[in-house]
């Protein structure tokens, strides 16, 4: 009867862990939303921050956020779709391909405040790019490859070798069969992966916040001429973020209303990583009906 | 004539050209990310070492003395670089915040693996999803407009310290060991379970005794990565924890991390000077824990797999 009995207590001390984890984390998820709702109207997603007086907006920040994920995008994704299919088709069990592997998990645990340092150290000192959005998705770049190239490679190695077989035995070189067979059947996947990895760009702070500075210049909408200094598209002007926004007026904001800013803040973050998780559910699902007839 | 089929037949064929250019290019890319985590090392390393060889600090002075006050030099004509309360600081929310997260994480873990894997899989997976994607910033101001008022509360003081770090820490790292944790559950094979169900064994005798030890290096490794997470964290902790580089004297006093003192101070040096090199000195500390948590990591998968 005694182990019965302590499975009883045992069962329902689980039972308590795992209600009480429910309700804290229900309840950071509904205050974030709850807090955050009332700040959030047209007015506040479009118009610029202001400094000293209550009233300002994100605008600025919420295009910066997403111009700096479209660039990282443009620059990971060919590297680690690059180094993906290297590692998975062509990689031998060698001590060099252990070491490229322990190095990507290195890179994938280092904290990012130490990427956002070492861009800092290259990209805006060396290479004197200042506090530019080239730097910064540079710095985003280190701090996506490798779970983005892991990803990748996860992708590829779940299509069946079949296909591969299928490829070379119709005379196709292993590049093309690759390239024209393996990567559209793994496309699903791979952009789950973009975008679940995109849901944790939006949202990084401390990588940025010595790399595409932490001040929000005016910007001129209606100049979409990437060389002058006040065009949204300049790559090389300083650009907050909408998390980096947070932060900084969290530690040294001085408008009356920061903290209705950060609650609205937090509220469009979260609700875009929200927006990514579906969108990449959704799409990979589509995706693989579309592609598969099935 | 019959030179110039030789020569045709000898060439590279295009096909094996494209095969060649694309092997080059995916290698080059790997070859690329392998680089850069060396830069990463080396740069940090030649700047953080750069206060023992070109400031001539003591190590053992840096790494046990007890105040951080750059700009000012001590009676020994040193400068005051002691970075004992940051990395203390930085060891205790770290610690703290795993010893709190672990029992939660595994007991969830288990609740959704083996108690109630139907609403494991509808309420408590997706909301764990979720909630390893929010972004640090975002922890980091909740626990400004709550942890830290209801610390004040209670305990009285400011109410930032190491305590608010630990709440914000533990939370921000609980989906991702609750994560890990599942996937080590799920990984013990079904017919452990039948096995000792069909010897007369309770749900949890079940659990206790063959699931969780089979599963024991995946834990270990969810705990340590979540470690390393906490360890490494930026933000959220500078918010919430005070931020006075003092050896921390309770745990409702400000204090400060590694991180912290990293992220509010690099932007108010100069490059090259004394104070700049102590703060990479600090990073290249942070870089070696990281380093120190991949290895044990490594250390526990390779001692899990041969117990198998």
């Amino acid at each position: 009867m005694n182990s019965k009995i302590s499975n009883r207590i045992a069962i329902a001390t689980l039972y308590v862990i795992a209600s009480t984890i429910v309700v804290i984390l229900a309840a950071l998820l509904g205050y974030i939303i709850i807090s955050g709702l009332p700040a959030i109207s047209w007015h506040f997603l479009t118009s610029p921050a202001r400094a000293f007086t209550s009233g300002g907006g994100i605008g600025i920040q919420l295009f910066n956020s997403f111009y700096l994920l479209i660039l990282t995008m443009i620059i990971s994704f060919p590297i680690a779709l690059g180094a993906g299919i290297y590692l998975n088709e062509y990689a031998k069990q060698n001590w060099v391909t252990s070491l490229v592997r322990t190095s990507i998990e290195i890179l994938s645990s280092l904290p990012s405040v130490v990427v956002g340092l070492f861009g800092f150290l290259i990209f805006v000192v060396q290479f004197g790019f200042g506090f530019s959005i080239l730097s910064g998705a540079f710095a985003l770049t280190f701090f996506n490859l490798p779970l983005l190239t892991r990803s990748i490679e996860e992708a590829l190695a779940a299509v069946p070798d079949e296909q591969r077989e299928g490829g070379l035995a119709l005379g196709l070189s292993k590049w093309e069969t690759v390239l024209h067979i393996i990567v559209p059947a793994a496309l699903p996947t791979i952009l789950t992966g973009v975008i679940l990895s995109a849901g944790r760009i939006f949202g990084e702070a401390a990588a940025l916040i010595f790399t595409a500075g932490q001040s929000a210049p005016a910007l001129n909408f209606t100049d979409w001429n990437p060389f002058n200094i006040s065009s949204p598209l300049n790559p090389m002007r300083p650009a907050e973020t909408l998390a980096v926004h947070i932060w900084k007026i969290n530690s040294e904001g001085i408008m009356p209303d920061a903290k209705a800013i950060s609650s609205g803040s937090s509220a469009v973050l979260v609700i875009s990583v929200l927006g990514f998780n579906l969108l990449a559910r959704f799409v990979g699902h589509r995706l693989f009906k579309r592609l598969t007839a099935g | 004539m019959n030179n110039k089929l030789q020569k045709q037949l000898l060439k590279r064929s295009k096909a094996s050209k494209l095969e060649r250019f694309g092997k080059t290019i995916s290698f080059l890319a790997l070859m690329l990310i392998t680089v850069t985590v060396f830069a990463i090392i080396i740069f940090v390393a030649s700047k953080g070492l750069s206060t023992f060889f070109s400031n001539h600090v003591n190590v053992i002075d840096f790494l046990t003395g007890k105040d951080w006050n750059p700009n000012v030099t001590n009676s020994k004509g040193q400068p005051e670089v002691g970075a004992l309360p940051m990395i203390s600081g930085s060891f205790v929310v770290t610690i703290l915040s795993a010893l709190l997260a672990t029992p939660f994480a595994i007991g969830t873990a288990i609740f959704m693996n083996e108690i109630s894997p139907h609403r494991g899989a509808k309420i408590l997976q997706p909301v764990i999803e979720l909630l390893v994607g929010i972004p640090s910033v975002v922890y980091g101001f909740i626990g400004l407009t709550v942890v830290v008022p209801a610390i004040r509360s209670v305990f009285g003081g400011s109410g930032f310290g190491i305590l608010a770090g630990t709440f914000v820490l533990f939370v921000m790292i609980l989906p991702t060991v609750t994560s890990m944790s599942v996937d080590a559950l799920r990984s013990v094979p079904r017919y452990y379970r039948e096995a000792a169900l069909a010897l007369g064994a309770t749900q949890w005798q079940t659990i206790y005794k063959v699931v969780l030890r089979a599963a024991t290096p995946g834990m270990l490794t969810a705990i340590v990565f979540g470690m390393a997470r906490a360890f490494g964290e930026a933000l959220a902790v500078q918010m919430v924890i005070g931020n006075a580089a003092l050896l921390p004297t309770s745990l409702v006093s400000p204090a400060s991390t590694l991180t912290s003192v990293l992220t509010t101070g690099i932007g108010n040096t100069v490059m090259g000077s004394l104070q700049n090199n102590a703060l990479w000195s600090l990073a290249l500390v942070l870089l070696i824990m990281s380093l120190i948590f991949n290895l044990v990591i490594r250390l526990i998968g390779r001692k899990g797999a041969m117990s198998k």
